[in-house]
């Protein structure tokens, strides 16, 4: 038996360490949480597909040692229905921002939950757009400093994740944070075991522009942050709860009409 | 086989069925939707996929996606819709995903006409994405070229390992005409020949899906031969978009893709594709009964514009007519292929009516006048 930690070395490029993410970065904390995740489900990593979005999320493919499908800004949820169906043999983890998911990519996040797609979305939700200099996201707390958010702070309302999948049909639901390290590579795995379409919206923490425009400190002041915003509920809005929202059996699609069958044409 | 009645979206679809395509992704859009609803129909019993997405973009999004599974893909759409896909054509093009698009073109821009038929998106179809990319367009005029066309559209994406776009237009797609298509091959899984895991997965080798020996990395980034990014200055993408650009410059069944008709004797002729090479046809065939030496140049390849036929035309007439349903696009590159050679006249419209034969041979009599006064 190889040692746990052989074991996560298979799914990741240390090679490529370190990372383009700025030091502080929550995004590393999911790789390797993924990694975890994928070697304890065990599948060889080239029957494993990584797609991800365009951000700083989006290069996550890039770091594990599967395929990586790099695709364009909000469409890798339509880029891995194409795929899965095609080959629904192979495992496909999408890796996508808050901006690439919510913003642009808002009408495939939603049709990917609502036909309960069988595949696992990591929405690494840094509250900003990282990639392109720390402006406002749609899941920016109302109040918070952007470089978009002109005057005392944004003024627009955010979109909440987790109610928005499970109204739009996501049949897995999860959040957690880069804090929570234990509880994050589990959520993660029960994720892609899951059949059907499920999310896990993982808070990371961006200290080069959320952490900086805000005054929340480097990266250990922001996991403590992280940690205080997500702990019982308190009445301050910008909370989020943390915990398994949804886990139901229903059929996946393509599962009623047999578009299912495994297919091999590699 | 029987002559049967066939519309011009079905005859696609058959097209694409015997080309191999087992798998479609699509919207509903005038006047492309019977493409999707027949491949609604026949895909799924033949063990292909079928998916209704939720817009254009997603639409080929998950073509290119559905490729790199392994599928011979395809969507279908209109002007707005081709809009929408351009960002991934070009996704496609510079990751070398094989992958067929059809584009049954309608009055535009924007809404524009919806039902009726036009040829204004040759150029968006060559340079509609950001960015330089190898292009290959092809076109059809009748019913049974709906067929030959998109089943050959298949085989250029494999060989040159790129998105092809096939042009028709509201008429072609909905007219009815008596043809005869062969019977389809049964449905088979047709593995990719380039599944070795031994050659690089991107430059001049051929394509391999995921699901090989060997992880694969693909990205819209500029990457090298091994797909890793390679984001400096001076990179590996632009040699392998200038390898794919040349290679489709040499492919004879695209610089052949040109159809002479009374050309050996001609001192004027049309240059036309599509539903307006048909008019074109009648146009030539009335001017002959009045013993004018005039010919045909039917284009059923647009881009790489079969430059060595325009030329050898260019150098025999007196003058080139081209006539397209747009207010004068390919009539550009033509005349910049032909180069003084000839006189170059355009006669165009953009209004939803197709140009008949009777106005088609009037302006050829026009053109013929005025290079010999
Ligand atoms: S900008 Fe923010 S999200 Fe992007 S790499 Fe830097 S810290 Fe991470």
């Amino acid at each position: 038996m190889p040692r746990f930690g052989e074991s996560v070395d298979r799914y990741l490029r240390r090679e490529l360490l370190p990372t383009v993410w700025c030091p502080g970065c929550g995004n590393g904390s999911i790789v390797q949480a993924l990694a975890m995740a994928l070697a304890r489900i065990g599948r060889e990593p080239e029957d494993v597909v990584v797609v991800g979005g365009i951000g700083c999320s989006g290069r996550t493919p890039f770091y594990l040692a599967t395929n990586a499908l790099h695709t364009t800004h909000g469409r890798a949820l339509a880029f891995a229905t194409g795929l899965k169906l095609a080959r629904p043999d192979l495992e496909v983890v999408v890796t996508s921002g808050d901006g690439d998911s919510l913003a642009i990519g808002g009408n495939h996040f939603i049709h990917a939950a609502r036909r309960n797609l069988d595949v696992t979305l990591l929405l690494f939700n840094n509250a900003i757009y990282g990639m392109t200099g720390g402006q406002a996201a749609p899941t920016t707390p109302t109040g918070s400093r952007t470089s978009t958010s002109p005057g005392s702070g944004s003024t627009e309302r955010s979109f909440d994740a987790v109610e928005l999948a499970m109204a739009a049909g996501a049949t897995f639901v999860a959040r957690t944070t880069t804090f929570d390290v234990q509880e994050m590579p589990l959520y993660i795995e029960r994720a892609i075991r899951h059949r059907g379409f499920s999310m896990v919206e993982i808070i990371t923490q961006c200290p080069t522009y959320y952490g900086r425009l805000n005054r929340l400190g480097e990266a250990p002041a922001m996991l403590v942050w992280e940690r205080d915003m997500t702990g019982e509920p308190s009445d301050d809005q910008h909370g989020w709860k943390t915990g398994v929202f949804r886990d139901d059996d229903l059929p996946a699609y393509g599962d009623l009409t047999g578009q299912n069958s495994v297919r091999t044409r590699a | 086989m029987a002559l049967r009645m066939v519309m011009g979206n079905e005859a696609a679809v058959q097209g694409a069925l015997a080309g191999g395509c087992d798998f479609y992704a699509g919207y509903p859009i005038t006047p492309a939707t019977e493409i999707l609803e027949e491949m609604g129909r026949r895909l799924p019993p033949r063990g292909g996929v079928f998916l209704q997405m939720e817009d254009e973009l997603a639409a080929m999004a998950a073509v290119v996606g559905a490729a790199w599974g392994g599928a011979r893909a395809m969507t279908a759409t209109s002007g707005p819709g081709f809009s929408l896909m351009q960002e991934h054509i070009g996704y496609a093009a510079i990751t070398q995903t094989p992958c067929v698009v059809i584009d049954v073109q309608r009055g535009g821009p924007s809404t524009g006409l919806p039902t009726l038929p036009a040829q204004g998106d040759v150029m968006q179809a060559r340079y509609g994405t950001h960015g330089d990319r190898p292009a290959i367009v092809l076109t059809a005029s009748s019913v049974r070229e709906a067929y030959t066309t998109t089943r050959k559209a298949f085989q250029l994406a494999e060989r040159h390992r790129t998105p092809v776009v096939v042009l028709l237009d509201a008429v072609i797609a909905h007219m009815r005409e008596p043809v005869e298509l062969p019977p389809l091959p049964e449905p088979a899984l047709n593995p990719w020949p380039g599944s070795s895991g031994t050659e690089p997965p991107f430059g001049a080798h051929p394509f391999t899906p995921f699901g090989g020996p060997s992880p694969i990395v693909v990205t819209g980034l500029s990457h090298g031969e091994d797909g890793w990014p390679r984001t400096g200055a001076g990179q590996a993408t632009e040699r392998m978009l200038k390898d794919a650009i040349a290679g489709i410059a040499e492919d004879p069944s695209l610089t052949q893709g040109v159809e002479r008709y009374c050309m050996d004797d001609a001192t004027v002729a049309v240059v036309a594709y599509g539903i307006t090479a048909r008019a074109a046809h009648a146009a030539v065939e009335t001017l002959r009964a009045e013993g004018e030496r005039a010919g045909l140049l039917k284009l059923d390849v647009l881009w790489p514009l079969p430059e060595a036929a325009l030329l050898e035309a260019a150098e025999q007439v007196d003058g080139l007519l081209v006539v397209e349903m747009n207010l004068g696009q390919l009539v550009m590159p033509v005349r910049a292929v032909v180069g003084g050679r000839t006189h170059v006249a355009h006669l165009g419209r953009a209004d939803g009516l197709l140009l008949s034969p009777d106005v088609i041979a009037r302006r050829l009599q026009a053109l013929t006048a005025s290079v010999r006064s």
